[in-house]
C-alpha cells in the first residue's frame, strides 16, 4: 500500500520555560499545560511524487525554549527556510470565498531507539529529525527538554505505528530576540518528502488539549488535479472545505517565485480544507489520494495499521457486483428478446 | 480429649506462623491511566504496591484524602521522594512502596503533574 507522505502540523510541546513562539500550524501548550488557541496555517503541495510541506514559526516575545514536535510519513530529503509569502498568498487568494462549503498506510515496525536522522538550523530554530517508536521519541524529547502533556504516550504511539518519523523543532525565543527578530516574525520552514500521496496529520493538533477545547487550523492543498480526501468534509466532524477549485495562474506564478518554490506547476488543483472543532472530534488526520480515488483509512487514522484496508476491496467488490449485475441485466434482454 | 487438645494446638500454631503477609498490589500505567481504577485491600496488614511506569514521560501515584489532594493540586513539589505514599514514577520505571491502613478507609490516589489528573490519572483505594 503506498505510503502518504505526511506532514504534520506543529504540534507544540512546551519545553522548558516561559516562551511563547507560536507555531503557524499546531496546537500550543504552554509550560503550566495551558493551551493557547491558535488558528494555525499548513501549505501542503504535492508534484511529481514529493510532497512539500510549508509552515511558519511565529515569534511571539517572551524568552527561554519552547518546541514542537511534528509527525512525519517518510524521511524528509530536505528541510529548508521556506519562502517568504507562500502562506500569505495562499490566505489572499481564497480569503474572498466566504461562505464556506459544508461539504497506504502500512503498519509500520515499532523501533526501540532513537536514530537521529537530519539536524540543521534555521534562524532560531534547532530543527531535528528522529526515527524511532513512540515511547524512544518521547524519551528523546523529554531529555531533550520538552514537557510532554498527558495524552503524548498515546498519540506519539499513534503516529509510530503509521510512520516512525517525527520532526523535533526547538524555538530559542532569547535567539530569537538576539537576532533582532520582532513580535509576529514568523520563521517559514519548508520540509520535502517524497511519498506517494500527501497527508496531513490533525490529530495532533489536539495534544495537550482538554475534550471542549476548540481547534483550528486551515490547511492548503495544491495538487495536480483534484483529489480525493478522507474523511469527508462533512462540517459536522469539524472539516470543511471552504475552497476548491483550479488554482489561478497568478497564484502558481506568484506561488512559484518565492524561495524555494520552483517546483510549482503550471497547473494544479488548489483546496483550502478547514477544521473547527473541538479536541475530543479530532480523531483523525487527512489522507489524501492525487488520483482521485481511495485515500487510505489507515492513514486518515479510521483504522489501525496492519488491519485491511477495505477500501480498495470494497471497490474491487462493488466493481464485480456491478459487472455481475450488467451481465445478468444483459442476459435478461437477451431472453425476453429471444422470447 | 487428647484430640480436641491436638487440633487446638495446631490452630495456635498455624496461627503463629501465619504473620500478616504482605500483600501485593500491581498497578501498570500505561497512555496516563492506571490499569486499575479501584484497588481494595485489608486494613491491618503491609500491602506492597509497586507501580510500573510503561509510559515515556513521568507520572505520580499520590494516595491521600480529598484534603492531600487539594494540597497537591495547588503544590509545587517536582518530585516526591520522602513520603511512602506518594511516588514519582520516573519515565519507563517502576517504584515499590509498602503501606498499613490502620483502620477501614477510603482514598483516591492521583497523579498531579498538569493536566494527568483531567486526563484520567484518578483511582480509589478502599481498606477494609
Amino acid at each position: 500500500m503506498p505510503r502518504s507522505v505526511v506532514f504534520a502540523l506543529a504540534l507544540a510541546f512546551s519545553m522548558l520555560t516561559l516562551a511563547a513562539p507560536a507555531f503557524a500550524c499546531g496546537g500550543l501548550i504552554g509550560p503550566n499545560g495551558a493551551v493557547n488557541l491558535l488558528r494555525t496555517t499548513t501549505f501542503v503541495g504535492y508534484h511529481d511524487g514529493v510532497e512539500h510541506y510549508v509552515t511558519a514559526f511565529q515569534f511571539a516575545g517572551g524568552g527561554g525554549k519552547f518546541g514542537s514536535l511534528t509527525p512525519l510519513p517518510g524521511v524528509p530529503s530536505n528541510v529548508e527556510k521556506g519562502g517568504s509569502w507562500t502562506l500569505q498568498r495562499l490566505i489572499r487568494e481564497t480569503q474572498p470565498i466566504k461562505a464556506p462549503v459544508p461539504l497506504a498506510f502500512g503498519a509500520a515496525t515499532r523501533a526501540d531507539a532513537v536514530e537521529v536522522l537530519l539536524e540543521t538550523k534555521i534562524d532560531a530554530l534547532d530543527i531535528t529529525v528522529l526515527r524511532g517508536g513512540g515511547a524512544a521519541v518521547g524519551e528523546w524529547a523529554t531529555a531533550h527538554g520538552f514537557r510532554l502533556p498527558a495524552d503524548a504516550p498515546a498519540v506519539l504511539d499513534f503516529y509510530a505505528d503509521r510512520s516512525p518519523i517525527f520532526l523535533a523543532a526547538a524555538f530559542d525565543a532569547d535567539a530569537a530576540a538576539a537576532r533582532g527578530q520582532n513580535v509576529g516574525d514568523g520563521t517559514p520552514v519548508h520540509i520535502t518528502i517524497p511519498t506517494a500521496n500527501p497527508w496531513v496529520p490533525l490529530r495532533i493538533l489536539a495534544l495537550g488539549k482538554q475534550a471542549n477545547d476548540p481547534v483550528q487550523a486551515d490547511v492548503y492543498l495544491l495538487t495536480d488535479r483534484k483529489p480525493a480526501i478522507l474523511p469527508l468534509a462533512r462540517g459536522a466532524n469539524g472539516l470543511t472545505l471552504a475552497y476548491d477549485q483550479t488554482a489561478s495562474k497568478p497564484l502558481l506564478d506568484d506561488l512559484r517565485s518565492d524561495t524555494g518554490m520552483g517546483w510549482v506547476p503550471a497547473n494544479g488543483w488548489l483546496s483550502q480544507l478547514r477544521i473547527d472543532t473541538n479536541a475530543s472530534t479530532l480523531s483523525y488526520d487527512l489522507a489524501v489520494d492525487v488520483q482521485g480515488h481511495s485515500p487510505s483509512r489507515v492513514a486518515a487514522g479510521l483504522e489501525s495499521p496492519g488491519s485491511t484496508d477495505p477500501t480498495p476491496i470494497a471497490l474491487t467488490m462493488l466493481a464485480a457486483a456491478m459487472a455481475a449485475l450488467i451481465l445478468v441485466a444483459i442476459r435478461e434482454q437477451r431472453r425476453t428478446v429471444l422470447a | 480429649m487428647k484430640r480436641a487438645l491436638a487440633v487446638l494446638l495446631l490452630v495456635a500454631a498455624a496461627g503463629a506462623c501465619a504473620p500478616a503477609a504482605p500483600r501485593a498490589v500491581e498497578i501498570t500505567i500505561h497512555y496516563s491511566h492506571y490499569s486499575t481504577s479501584e484497588v481494595d485491600v485489608p486494613a491491618g496488614v503491609p500491602i506492597t504496591f509497586t507501580i510500573r511506569n510503561d509510559d515515556p514521560i513521568d507520572h505520580e501515584w499520590m494516595l491521600g484524602d480529598m484534603a492531600m489532594h487539594e494540597r497537591h493540586r495547588l503544590g509545587t513539589e517536582p518530585v516526591h521522594t520522602s513520603r511512602p505514599d506518594e511516588l514519582t514514577i520516573p519515565a519507563l520505571s517502576t517504584r515499590t512502596t509498602t503501606l498499613t491502613f490502620p483502620t477501614a478507609m477510603t482514598l483516591m490516589y492521583m497523579c498531579h503533574l498538569p493536566g494527568h489528573e483531567a486526563y484520567g490519572m484518578v483511582g480509589m483505594l478502599v481498606a477494609r
